[in-house]
C-alpha cells in the first residue's frame, strides 16, 4: 500500500470517528456518546476519550521512571512498590514540570494510594492555638489564596549511597529525577495559623497525612509562618492522587519530606514531635540536632545529558536547571572542557525565588571527546560544590561514600557528562566514564556485600 | 529629663498593655471553618509526642510482647530483632545497617519510646497497619525495649511508664539515617 492510499484510508477512519461524534452530539442532551451510538473504538477495551480531558501526541513516550508494578500481591518486593518515580529531567523544556511527570516518593506504600473524595475531606489545626479549627476543602478554598512556582525535592535525590548506581543513573532523570517544578495554588499555612490563633511558647508545627500509615513530620514553625503552602491545585488543576491530592503541604526549598500530602492534620507544639517519621537525620555541624533547613544549590546539564545522542559536530544548544533553597539562582557557568574554562549561561527570565531556573548556552561542538558540567551560585553567594572537590575527600569511588556522614544523601555536586567522538552522551560521575579517571594502580573497590532480603535488581533508591 | 521619663515609663507601659489585649485574643479574621471541641480534638490527636500525652489507655510487658513479636514479627525483623528488614528501601552503608536491634540499630537510635510506640501503631505489621490493640503495641514496644536491655522483662508498659523509659541517646542524635550539614 502506497503512502497516498493509507492516508486516505486514514481519512476515511477519522471521518468515521468524526461522523459519530456529530451524532453523539445531537443525540444526547449531556453531549455524552449514548451506547448505541458509540464508534466501534471507543467499544474495544483500552479505548481512552481524550476529547474532554486532552492526551499527548500518540508520538510521545516520556515517562517517569520506574514505573511501579501496576498489581502488587505479598510476595512483590517493597523496594519495588515504594520506589520514587522520577521525572524524566532530560525531556523536560522550561521550567515547568507536566503533573503526570512529576516525581512522587509513594508513603502510602504498600497499601493503595489514599481515594479521598472532595466532600469528606477535612483539615484539622489544633494543638498551641486559640481557637482550633476544622476545614472543608471548600472552605479552604474561600479563603485568599496565593500561587507560586516551586520545585520540590526528595531528600535522597541524587544520593551516591545507592547500590547499582551505574546501571540506573545513566539518564539526568534516573540520576537526580526526585525533583520536579510547578505551579502550586492554595492557602498559605501561615495565614492558617494566624487565623487559629497561635499560642506564646509555640516553636514547631506537626503535619500529619491521610494515607493508612499517616506519614507525620515536624518542622519550625517559623518556616511554617514563611512560605509555606496548604495547596490544592497543581500547574491549574486538582493535585495528582499520587501527588496528595486534594490537599497537601508545600514546604519551599526544604526536603521533600517536610510537603505532607493528602495533608489531614496541623498540630502546633513547642518542641518536635517525634512521632512516626521524625526519624532524627537533622544533626548539625556541631553534631547537634538543629532541626531541618534549607537545600543547597545544585545543577544540572539536560541537554546534552546521559543517554542521548548528538548526530555530528555543529551547533547545539546546551541547556539545563538549577535551583536553591536559599531562593534565587544568580549565575550559572557551564564548562565543555573539563573544567578548564567556564563560560556564563543564560537565564530564563523571570528567575523565580525557590523555583527550577531554565539555564542555555549556544555552543559548537567540534567532534572531539568532551566533558560538559554545569555549576550554579545563588543569591546568598553560596556555589555549588564540584565534584572534582568533593572527591578529593572521599575518594574516586562512590562506594566511600555510602557512609552515613559523606554527602551521599541529598547529593548536591556538579554532574560531569562525557561526549565521545560518536556523540553518544555517557555518565562521567563515576563508572567506565569517571572522569578524571582512578588513579594509576588503584582499583574501584568491590561492591559491599548484599544483604538477605535485598533485590539488587530492583534498587532505586 | 530622667524625671519626665520616669513620668513617661508607667503610662507606656499602661499603653502597650492595652494595645497587647486584642493582640492576644488573637480573633480570627475570616470565620471560616469550624471550631473544635476538646473531644473532638482527642479524635483526632493520635501521633504520640515525646510527653506520651496522646497515649491511649491499654498496658503490655515483654513477656506478653514476645508472643505477638513470634507470631507476626519475627518473619521479617528476625527472632532476635536483628535481620535486615525484608525488602528495605535502603541499602545498608559501611557504618550503618538499618536493623531494630543492636547498638547502632533503629531501636537504641530512637531518642524516645514513644517513638517506637507511634511507629508499630501506625505502620506495623507491614500490610497490616493499625491492626494491633493498644495492648499488643505496648507489649511489641515493652519487647523491642526488653531486647535492647533498656527496660527488664516484667517492666509494665502504659501510657504513663512509657514516656519515662530513657533512652540511651535521648540527648544525642544517633539515627542511622542522619544527616551532617
Amino acid at each position: 500500500m502506497n503512502s497516498k492510499g493509507r492516508s486516505r484510508r486514514r481519512f476515511l477512519r477519522e471521518g468515521a470517528t468524526l461522523a459519530g461524534l456529530v451524532v453523539g452530539a445531537t443525540g444526547s442532551a449531556s453531549g455524552q456518546i449514548a451506547g448505541s451510538e458509540t464508534p466501534p473504538e471507543a467499544q474495544k477495551p483500552g479505548f481512552k476519550d481524550t476529547r474532554g480531558y486532552g492526551d499527548r501526541s500518540r508520538f510521545e513516550t516520556s515517562s517517569r521512571w520506574p514505573i511501579r508494578p501496576q498489581v502488587v500481591t505479598p510476595e512483590t518486593p517493597l523496594n519495588t512498590i515504594s520506589a520514587p518515580s522520577r521525572t524524566p529531567l532530560q525531556d523536560l523544556k522550561g521550567i515547568i514540570t507536566p503533573n503526570p511527570l512529576h516525581y512522587y516518593v509513594d508513603a502510602s506504600a504498600p497499601y493503595p494510594l489514599p481515594d479521598i473524595a472532595p466532600r469528606e475531606y477535612r483539615l484539622v489545626i489544633h494543638g498551641m492555638v486559640e481557637h482550633p479549627l476544622m476545614l472543608t476543602l471548600e472552605e479552604l478554598q474561600r479563603l485568599p489564596s496565593v500561587s507560586r512556582i516551586h520545585w520540590l525535592e526528595c531528600t535522597g535525590n541524587s544520593g551516591m549511597r545507592q547500590r547499582n548506581y551505574i546501571q540506573f543513573r545513566e539518564t539526568a532523570g534516573m540520576a537526580h529525577g526526585m525533583t520536579s517544578c510547578a505551579e502550586w495554588t492554595g492557602v498559605l499555612l501561615s495565614l492558617l495559623l494566624k487565623e487559629c490563633g497561635v499560642q506564646k511558647g509555640a516553636s514547631w508545627v506537626y503535619a500529619e497525612g491521610g494515607e493508612r500509615a499517616r506519614r507525620a513530620k515536624s518542622f519550625q514553625l517559623e518556616k511554617a509562618m514563611d512560605d509555606v503552602i496548604v495547596a490544592y491545585a497543581q500547574n491549574g488543576e486538582a493535585i495528582r492522587p499520587e501527588s496528595g491530592y486534594p490537599v497537601r503541604l508545600l514546604v519551599p526549598g526544604w526536603a521533600g519530606h517536610n510537603s505532607t500530602k493528602w495533608l489531614r492534620r496541623i498540630k502546633v507544639v513547642d518542641r518536635p514531635h517525634m512521632a512516626k517519621d521524625d526519624w532524627g537525620f537533622l544533626v548539625g555541624p556541631d553534631g547537634k540536632w538543629m532541626g531541618e533547613r534549607e537545600f543547597d544549590p545544585k545543577s544540572i546539564i539536560t541537554f546534552p545529558s546521559g543517554g542521548q545522542r548528538l548526530p555530528g559536530p555543529g551547533l547545539y544548544e546546551i541547556s539545563g536547571l538549577a535551583w536553591t533553597g536559599a531562593g534565587v539562582i544568580r549565575r550559572v557557568a557551564v564548562t565543555t572542557d573539563g573544567g578548564r574554562t567556564w563560560k556564563d549561561a543564560q537565564l530564563q527570565a523571570p528567575v523565580l525565588s525557590k523555583a527550577h531556573t531554565r539555564f542555555r548556552l549556544p555552543w559548537n561542538w567540534n567532534g572531539e571527546e568532551c566533558i560538559i558540567e554545569s555549576r550554579c551560585t545563588d543569591e546568598k553567594g553560596r556555589t555549588q560544590a564540584l565534584l572534582s572537590e568533593i572527591r578529593k575527600k572521599w575518594g574516586e569511588n562512590p562506594d566511600n561514600w555510602r557512609s552515613s556522614e559523606s554527602p551521599g544523601e541529598r547529593f548536591s555536586g556538579t554532574q560531569p557528562w562525557k561526549i565521545t567522538r560518536d556523540g553518544v552522551v555517557h555518565q562521567a560521575a563515576f563508572g567506565p566514564h569517571l572522569t578524571p579517571p582512578l588513579a594509576p594502580g588503584t582499583t574501584a573497590a568491590a561492591p559491599l556485600p548484599l544483604n538477605p532480603g535485598w533485590k539488587d535488581e530492583s534498587c532505586f533508591g | 529629663m530622667r524625671s519626665t521619663l520616669n513620668f513617661l515609663l508607667p503610662v507606656m507601659a499602661l499603653f502597650s498593655g492595652v494595645l497587647c489585649v486584642p493582640a492576644a485574643a488573637q480573633m480570627p479574621t475570616y470565620r471560616v471553618g469550624k471550631p473544635l471541641s476538646a473531644e473532638e480534638i482527642r479524635r483526632w490527636d493520635t501521633g504520640i509526642g515525646p510527653e506520651g500525652k496522646e497515649l491511649p489507655p491499654g498496658s503490655g510487658t515483654a513477656k506478653e510482647g514476645k508472643e505477638i513479636w513470634t507470631q507476626k514479627c519475627a518473619q521479617c525483623h528476625g527472632a532476635d530483632s536483628k535481620s535486615q528488614f525484608a525488602g528495605n528501601v535502603r541499602p545498608p552503608t559501611p557504618d550503618n545497617n538499618p536493623v531494630l536491634g543492636g547498638e547502632k540499630g533503629v531501636i537504641q537510635s530512637r531518642q524516645f519510646a514513644t517513638t517506637i510506640w507511634d511507629v508499630i501503631n501506625r505502620y506495623m505489621p507491614l500490610g497490616e497497619g493499625g491492626t494491633l490493640s493498644a495492648g499488643e503495641v505496648y507489649a511489641t514496644t515493652a519487647y523491642l525495649l526488653y531486647l535492647e536491655g533498656i527496660i527488664k522483662e516484667d517492666d509494665i508498659m502504659d501510657a504513663k511508664t512509657l514516656p519515662k523509659v530513657r533512652m540511651p541517646h535521648v540527648n544525642d542524635d544517633m539515627s542511622p539515617y542522619k544527616r551532617i550539614y
